[in-house]
This record gives structure tokens, sequence and C-alpha cells, in this order.
């Protein structure tokens, strides 16, 4: 019976350790010389295991290269010829999942005229006009409602406020917020809210909410002034970084009790990731910043092409590496980027959707449609339901079979697919006017930056495993 | 696992089912928790011992099936005589197991 190599992905630590991980289970080994032998015999073609062993033998017992293959067959690591891996088929959640976060886009107005935006930009998906601007309180309310109904036993939701301008629509949120609150005392459950805002509207009253409410808060910002102000600008063009510079400041000194996030869009012309680190984290204090390349069709001028794929890369890779430098001298690093992704290897996450849009998550328009996340609030396309009506489980159930991993060929033989799963529904509606296809325009991006984490992964494993604890 | 090091909490999860699900004998005692023999009950072919939902009423249909299928395939064989040099010619006369397993012939060693 010949034995062959399954798919996985071999990657080492910082020493001479070397380990797996295994695709689809995403489980990570660290392999002894042994297993490392074994698997590099079968590089070279199918083998059978007394082939292995009589190979083997001037270095290694039988028994001991049995083992080794045994447990090798055990995690999947290889196979029979004869008996290969089963396909994984597009299966629908064995048990139903709660909705745990609700993104309310409580207006669709914007006080600023940021070039790149999905919302209004050129790359929109709903025509402004068509939706009211502003959510009311009925809907608001009505939207609690749905919550905590698809919550089913959750012991806690999420409640998330998103816009336009999050803060355009203060005098909601309160009422919003108050009345989830009150709802969730009545019915034994926990209620995280949570906001993102562009901070030009982050007055001392706002703030006086914020703390007071307990309300977590990411704020949209580029990096210094001139990174900044070249995108988020005013209707009239003029830059927004001295504007919220002093809001975020005393935000930064008032809230404490929560960890407050920057959010960066990286553009063409906005990539360098070290600077933009060292301002927002170090410069102006926030707790973490995270990167997301600019959402975008291929052609804008801002977008990112394979050039600027290759800086993204090296700068990421080298706030990865201060990342792991302060992770082994026990200091805190804020590059959110890399903490999620080692957070998501270790609890070996393998992803039949890239994420909980459609499940878990979903969005609501200011009219009280839902859809899939706050990125397709309000389009009819990817409608799911409404606050009123509840959701349409025919056709979420649809969704969900139409986007599983297993039905996306082009991921079929890629090791990164348990975490990646294809990427954003949204930047694939962006570049190829379709939620189902896989983002094949950042697959290399994504397997390189997935080996980097991996490798900063093995090196804690290595040594600071303690640091590993945290996430279990 | 001797050669392998579960790192991550999925490896830890798979080497927990792994190390309390397929044991022999001689690896000492019972299993710890529920235990389903490896083997025909994984497959399609109905079992001996448990069927596919851990019972029995899915077992072979029937029995003298075993001869067939069970003594080639599965893990825990049935007893049969040595076919490929003893024994040859053991079944030859007993073309369908169903009707004709009173006509197989009684082996000696």
């Amino acid at each position: 019976m010949n034995l062959r190599r399954s798919e996985f992905h071999a990657f080492t630590g910082s020493g001479s350790s070397r380990f797996l991980y295994l695709v689809p289970s995403a489980a990570v080994v660290q392999l002894d010389d042994l297993s490392h032998a074994v698997l590099e015999t079968l590089a070279a073609g199918d083998r059978s295991a007394t082939d292995l062993v009589e190979t083997l033998s001037d270095r290694w017992k039988a028994d001991e290269v049995r083992t080794s293959v045994d447990e090798l067959l055990g995690l999947r690591a290889i196979h029979t010829v004869a008996a290969p891996p089963p396909k994984p088929k597009a299966e629908k959640p064995k048990r139903s999942i709660p909705l745990q976060t609700l993104v309310l886009n409580v207006t669709s107005k914007c006080n600023l005229s940021c070039g790149y935006c999905y919302e209004y930009g050129e790359d929109k998906i709903v025509e402004a006009k068509t939706k009211p601007r502003f959510m009311n309180e009925a809907t608001a309310k009505q939207s609690v409602d749905f919550l905590f109904s698809e919550a089913g036993d959750s012991p806690s939701v999420n409640l998330t406020f998103f816009g336009g301008e999050t803060l355009m629509n203060f005098k909601m949120l309160q009422s919003a917020l108050a009345y989830a609150r009150e709802r969730g005392a009545a019915l034994g459950k926990e209620v995280n809210a949570s906001l993102t805002t562009n901070a030009t509207l982050l007055r001392e009253e706002i703030i006086d909410w914020i703390v007071a409410n307990d309300v977590g808060v990411t704020v949209s910002i580029d990096g210094a002034r001139e990174q900044q102000d070249k995108f988020r600008v005013f209707a009239n063009g003029m830059g927004s970084y001295d504007i919220i510079l002093p809001n975020i400041k005393s935000l930064l000194a008032r809230h404490r009790r929560r960890p407050v996030g920057a959010r960066v869009t990286l553009t063409g012309q906005n990539l360098d990731v070290a600077s933009i680190y060292t301002h927002l984290f170090e410069e102006i204090g926030f707790w973490e910043v995270g990167f997301a390349p600019v959402t975008t069709s291929w052609q804008r001028e801002y977008a990112i092409e394979d050039e600027g794929f290759q800086k993204l890369l090296s700068g990421f890779q080298s706030l990865a590496a201060d990342f792991l430098d302060a992770a082994l001298a026990g200091r805190r690093h804020g590059f959110s980027n890399v903490r999620d992704t080692l957070e998501e290897i270790h609890k070996g996450m393998s992803k039949a959707y890239p994420c909980g849009a459609g499940l878990g998550l979903m969005g609501v328009a200011t009219d009280g449609d839902v859809a899939l996340c706050h990125r397709f609030a309000g389009s009819d396309d990817h409608k799911l339901g409404s606050v009123f009506d509840g959701v349409d489980h025919a056709r979420q159930d649809e969704f969900l079979q139409k986007h599983h991993i297993a039905n996306k060929t082009d991921c079929a033989s890629c090791w990164a697919r348990p975490l990646c799963a294809g990427g954003c529904y949204h930047e694939a509606h962006t570049r190829y006017g379709s939620t189902v296809e896989p983002n094949l325009h950042y697959c290399n991006w994504i397997r390189a930056w997935t080996n980097t984490c991996l490798e900063i992964y093995g090196t804690l494993a290595e040594r600071k495993p303690e640091y590993l604890a945290q996430f279990d | 696992m001797r050669h392998l090091k579960p790192i991550n909490q999925k490896a830890r999860h798979i080497q927990s089912i792994i190390d309390n699900d397929v044991v022999a004998l001689q690896q000492g005692g019972p299993p710890q928790g529920p235990h389903v023999p490896l083997g025909c009950s994984f497959v399609f072919s109905p079992g001996w011992e448990v069927d596919s939902n851990g019972g029995t009423a899915g077992l072979c249909q029937p029995v003298e099936r075993d001869l067939f299928d069970c003594h080639l395939t599965c893990f825990w064989p049935a007893h049969v005589p040595d076919l490929y040099n003893h024994a040859p010619d053991w079944t030859a006369k007993c073309a369908s197991a169903q009707k004709d397993w009173r006509k197989i012939d009684l082996i000696f060693p």
C-alpha cells in the first residue's frame, strides 16, 4: 500500500524546528527529525511503509519509522494512495449559528468626502437617494429587538454603529443604546456596543457618552497629516487631520476602559506601513492599529497594483518582525493584523466562509433592510430580510450554499484556504462583480503573509509558548 | 504522539480523538469514552459487531456474508481456513453463501 503526502504547508520557526500547517484541518504540529525524513522521502514520490522503513533503516529502527508513519496518517499529513482524503462538501453548519453582531448603518451621510470611499465613491453599490439618509429611532429599536430575537441563547450580543459618519446621528445612538441595554437587562443578556467614526465630530459631550456607556471605538485614520489629508478630506478639499487630532487625543486621554483602535485604509499612494504605525501607535497613542488595503476596482488611481502589493508585503513583514521582537521581550505591540491572525492560527480555525457576514453578523440599512454586512446594507441584491419581517432563511441558506469554500474551485488547491476562504465578499463584488468569486488578485500576497504569520507563530511556540497561552 | 508535537488547539484536539479512538488490545486498558471499532462500521459495508449507528439492527445480512466479506476486508477477520495454500477449494461447492452455506467443507488442520 503506497503512501502519499497530503495537503500541508511546511514552515520553520526561528531555530531549527520544523512545523506543518495541515490543510484543511488547520492543525499545527512540530516535526521531529524522523517525521521530517519520512515526509522528505515521500516528496520524491509515493512509497510503501516497508520501503520507507528500508530507506531510513540506516538512521532509525523499523518500529520507530512505522510509529511515525502511523502518526502522520492519523493527522492526515499523509494518506494511502488507495484512500485519498475525502473531498470537502458544501455542508450547512450543523447547528444554526445565532446572530452575534448587528451593524447598524445609522446614516448614509458623511461630512468627509474621502476619494476612495466604497459607499460614496466610484464603486458604490447603493444609490444613496433611494434610502432615508438617517435611521430613525423606531427602526433602531426594531433592530435591537431583531438582534435579541435572532441571537437565540447567546449570553451576549454585539451592537455596532456604523455610517456614513456614525456620529452625525448621535441623538439616535443614545436612545438606541439605552433601549438595547434596558432590553438586555430584562433578557439577561449583555450588550457590547461599539462604533466606527472619522473623529471629526468627537466633541466632549459625545466622549462623555462613550465613556459612560463603555462603547468601543474604532477611528478611521490613515496616518500622519500628509497621509491622512491625501484622501480623507472635507467636501471643499480641506484635510481633516488638524480637526481630528485634538478630538482623538481627548478621547484617548479619557476613554481608558476599552482599547481604542485605529483603522487604516492603504492605497497605492499610502503604503508606508512603518511610518503610519509609528505615528498612530507611538505618537498618538492608539491601543492598536489595523491596516486594510482599499477596496476598489482595479483601474482606480488609488488601487494597489502588483508593485504596490510587494511594497505592502515587505512593509507588513518588517512591522511583523517588530511585533515578534516585542512579543519575545514581553512588550505589547499594536499591529493588530498579526495578533488577529496568530489567534486564528492558534485556535486552528478552518473557515467554510471568509467571515461571519450573513451568518453571525449582519448589516442593517437606514430603512431596516438587513443585508450580509454593513458594506452591503441597503443593497437589494444582497438583502437577507428586514428587521421588521425577520431573516429570509431560504435566501440565507442559498447564500451559504453558494459561498461555501467547497464551491470555490480556485481555492481547492491553496494551502491558505483555511484562513482566507476566498476573502472579502465586498472586495470580490467590487473587483469581479460577484460575491461568489474568490479574490484572486491577492492570492500570492495572502499566502506570503500567512506564511509570515505562521513563522511568527512557530517562533513563539519555540521560544515563548506562554505568549500563545493567552489565546487558549 | 512520539514524533509529532501538537502545537495549536486544533492539533491537540485531533490528538485527543486519535488517542481515544482506535486502540489495540495490547495497548492496555479499555478506552475512555465511547468507542466504536474501526473497520466495517466506518465504511458502507455493514459491520458484524455494531453497525454504523453503533447498534445491531444493520449488521451483516445475511450473516453468511461474513465468509466472503469480513475475512477479506475486515480489520478483525472472520476465522477461515488458509485459502491460498491449504484449502483453495474450500468454498467450491458454495455458489451462493445464502443458499449453499451448508455445503462448505469442514477443514481440519
